[in-house]
């Protein structure tokens, strides 16, 4: 710790701070364009100028370390002053200078109202403009379907650059030129191939970068806000949903240092066209092989007359990968009061089950902990697109100091190196018995980390894989005091809050795929759009797009996306999460548990619960881990992986293949997506351009 | 004393008196004016009915910052926005003034950056209906077309003290 006095205040800050973090540890603002937290400090701005005492000119406090202050004469603490006649002179001579350049077109700009340089030029620039030259004039630049530029605006804080090559880990924006001339570009006018490329925009500190799909529509004063998570994968992004009126407008990332700093990918950014977009909005009933609209009465009556002559044998419930857990929750208890055992959330096919305790499907060492990790080895999965901040974390620990990083799977650009162990099964094996050179480097770590992807899960001999991963992560010393390194990878929203819900076949029952095929009568779809439903079975489908799902259904219930209703999300590391109303759903739709608990009536078995409270109350004092929100309930990884490993089992041949085929279209919100659409057959595009 | 009395009395001079004032008046210019047909004087900063202007060339002005309906105490001005179908360009897609709720304040053209929405200086605009007081775009456009020549000569005479 240094001792530093930032305007007469003393403050105790440890060495490797900067002046600017001291400043603000002693309560001082700075203003800054060019210094980001989470991005290496460039210092090209000058906005951060302070005084220090015995400098001869103010230097750059972002860039400026409290080490490289020299004590006064007699030993005293380095002095710096923020609030002097020089700073403020300083300041107003850079704030001047960035505004010789930039065009005054607050008005027509969409970073107005939330523009740094707007705010700091009311704060500290001066009232008249002394330039009557002629300014400066770029031509705007195309970076993709998601960001805009106005490239007169850019103010070459190098934000973007920065982040793109260090966050991203996409070597696709930097600068040409210099001085006055320089300009940020992707060189060849080509868009951004990155999966976090809209953060840029968030990044900018000027309107140079903004976002395209909602560019002109709103003002930020106009919107409300609401706090909220996200649940187009399973780390549950912190969001926050800016809505107006009924619609949504925007969705923005909080930060939340354990789960996505302060990042979001461009789906969950930008899925909001799809929010209204195809969107059931009444209920609907199959008549004569076509679908008309009815009333919700006549809807459960058509449900109520099916499910009562049918043996509860023969009737199935499939859960999606959008579910929140309250109306999980409502199903299972549905179902229980049926007799129905046939009920899984598994769609795509993976065994994962909570008979082997928690800790055999959640991700034990946390994504903040991948930091702490000195070896990875990821198998069947390709964390860029399943997961992609924590893609993000493991390249930040990448940064730090290269770890040793093996991957069995699927070749794929993963932005940071990795020794490619093998395609399949047979690699695992192969580790797992000691006969890959990886495995003394696991061996040799510390805190080792394996990572297990529902690619390797998703397919017949699951279980095998999960058992062969659990073996060799308790051989490597994966899971001991400290230190839980075994870490199951998910991709769907909803599934480690339905394992811990229990919602997967009981005794006799059968699973998703089987009830696909046609093995029930009567099936009810809580949302799940990825798997095909044989013809056969009456079909009740409750969900919010009209995609795969709503085509094979025989009655439709429209409900509530995720935007629209307040319900509890589990994300992979088995993190309790709220997500918020931030607005109501279209026409007749409902909130989900809404819907169960009406259809419960007709079907004479009233669920015992009235309001969104009671339903939460009675989930709680059966799920206590569910009330304690924004935390992991701590799982016992010795017994999960002791459990997982004594399954074994026989290995297949084939490789491991990722669950998740297209980034950006992998649920019925996306896929109603119009922007989400275009993202997608512009990778698909970048990617045939590789491949030639 | 009393003669004098008797004579003003048998001379009607409190008539007379009282007569000629009122021709006096009655030959003056008159104080009133004959409304329908005729105005009164208003001054150039008269706020009168809203009207959105288009510039010489007949682009529309505004550019959709939403300054105005930030500004607006009565929240009278409701706006939506996006890039215009031909060139990109921000417009409005609707711009609406419930001409009931605004208080004629003058706010909205303050806020104006760009002189598109002022208040003109017709006040002749009472109808039957509470409908025909929610203006539109089109008739705010429509308004800016029909009064642009006294708005631009008004908007020239009080730009020295802006």
């Amino acid at each position: 710790m240094a001792k530093i006095i930032v305007d007469g205040v003393e403050v105790d800050v440890p060495v490797e701070y900067t002046l600017l973090q001291a400043a603000e540890a002693a309560g001082a603002e700075i203003p800054r364009f060019c210094y980001h937290e989470r991005l290496s400090i460039a210092g090209n701005c000058r906005m951060c100028l302070v005084e220090v005492k015995g400098a001869p000119k103010p230097v750059a406090s972002c860039a400026w370390g409290v080490r490289d202050c020299r004590p006064g004469p007699n030993g005293e603490p380095p002095e710096i002053s923020t609030k002097s006649p020089t700073v403020k002179k300083a300041r107003e001579g850079v704030m001047e200078f960035l505004l010789i350049n930039h065009p005054l077109d607050c008005p027509i700009c969409d970073q107005g109202g939330q523009c740094d340089l707007q705010d700091q030029a009311m704060a500290y620039g001066v009232d008249t403009s002394r330039y009557h030259e002629n300014k400066r004039a770029v031509a705007d630049k195309y970076l993709g379907p998601l960001v805009r530029t106005s490239m007169n605006r850019c103010i070459h804080c190098t934000r973007c650059v920065r982040f793109t090559a260090e966050v991203a880990g996409v070597p696709d924006l930097g600068a040409l030129w210099r001085g006055e001339d320089m300009e940020i570009t992707s060189y060849l006018e080509r868009a951004l191939g990155s999966e976090l490329q809209a953060n840029v925009a968030d990044l900018c500190p000027v309107g140079a970068l903004t976002h395209k799909p909602e560019s002109f529509h709103f003002r930020p004063w106009e919107l409300t806000k609401t706090d909220s998570v996200d649940v187009m994968d399973a780390v549950g992004s912190a969001i926050r949903v800016d809505s107006r009126g009924r619609e949504v407008m925007r969705i923005l990332p909080r930060v939340n240092e354990a789960v996505n700093e302060e990042w979001i990918t461009d789906k969950t950014r930008q899925i909001v066209d799809g929010l209204r977009l195809q969107r059931l909005d009444r209920p609907f009933v199959r008549e004569n092989g076509r679908l008309r609209p009815a009333t919700w009465q006549e809807a459960f009556a058509t449900i109520a007359s099916r499910v009562k002559g049918t043996d509860p044998k023969r009737v199935g419930a499939i859960v999606g990968d959008l579910a929140a857990v309250e109306e999980m929750y409502a199903l299972k208890l549905l179902m229980e009061s049926l007799g129905v055992t046939n009920i899984d959330a598994r769609q795509d096919g993976s065994l994962l089950s909570p008979v082997y305790g928690r800790g055999s499907y959640i991700f034990n060492s946390t994504i903040a902990g991948i930091e702490d990790a000195d070896a990875i080895l990821t198998v069947g999965s390709n964390p860029r697109i399943e997961a992609s901040l924590v893609n993000v974390r493991i390249r930040k620990r990448w940064r730090m100091a290269p770890p040793p990083i093996g991957m069995i799977g699927e070749h794929a650009d993963l932005t940071y190196p990795y020794d490619y162990l093998g395609a399949g099964p047979e690699t695992l094996a192969e580790l797992a018995a000691g006969r890959h050179s990886f495995i003394e480097k696991l061996r040799a770590a510390e805190r080792p980390l394996v990572i297990v992807g529902q690619g390797a899960l998703s397919r017949p001999d699951g279980l095998a894989v999960l058992s062969a991963a659990a073996q060799l992560a308790r051989d490597v010393g994966a899971v001991k005091d400290g230190w839980n390194g075994f870490s199951v990878l998910q991709t769907a929203a909803s599934r480690v809050g339905a394992l811990d819900l229990g919602l997967v076949p009981g005794e006799w029952g059968l699973n998703a795929q089987t009830m696909a095929q046609g093995e029930v009568d009567v099936l009810f779809n809580l949302g799940a759009d990825e798997i095909d439903i044989a013809p056969g079975a009456f079909v009740i489908y409750q969900g919010t797009h009209g995609d795969r799902g709503a085509h094979r259904a025989d009655v439709i219930l429209p409900a509530a996306t995720y935007t629209e209703k307040s319900g509890t999300y589990v994300n992979t590391e088995g993190r309790v999460q709220l997500a918020n109303r931030a607005a109501f759903a279209p026409g007749e739709a409902r909130e989900d548990w809404a819907i169960l608990r009406a259809l419960s009536d007709v079907l004479g078995h009233r669920l015992p619960f009235d309001s969104l409270n009671a339903l939460r109350a009675k989930l709680y004092s059966h799920y206590p881990h569910f009330a304690a929100i924004d935390t992991i309930q701590p799982a016992d990884g010795f017994a999960a992986i002791q459990a997982l490993a004594n399954i074994g089992g026989t290995l297949g041949r084939e490789a491991f293949a990722s669950p998740v085929k297209d980034f950006y279209l992998t649920n019925p919100i996306a896929r109603a997506s119009g922007v989400m659409a275009e993202c997608s057959a512009l990778a698909r595009s970048l990617k045939l351009e590789a491949a030639e | 004393m009393q003669l004098d009395r008797i004579a003003q009395s048998l001379l009607l001079k409190e008539f007379i008196s009282g007569f000629v004032l009122t021709m006096k008046y009655f030959f003056k210019p008159k104080a009133t004016l004959n409304y329908p047909f005729e105005m009164g004087h208003r001054g150039p900063r008269f706020r009168g009915e809203h009207a959105l202007r288009r510039y010489p060339n007949g682009e529309e002005r505004c550019i959709a910052c939403k300054l105005c309906e930030a500004i607006c105490p009565a929240q009278a001005i409701t706006i939506e926005a996006g890039p215009r179908r031909n060139d990109g360009t921000r417009r409005t897609t609707r711009y609406d003034i419930d001409m009931v709720k605004c208080i004629y304040c003058g706010m909205c053209q303050e806020a104006c950056p760009v002189d598109a929405i002022v208040e003109g200086p017709n006040l002749e605009f009472s109808v039957e209906t509470r409908e025909e007081l929610y203006y539109d775009k089109a008739k705010l456009l429509d308004n800016g077309e029909r009064w642009e020549r006294e708005i631009a000569r008004n908007l020239a005479k009080t730009a020295p003290y802006r």
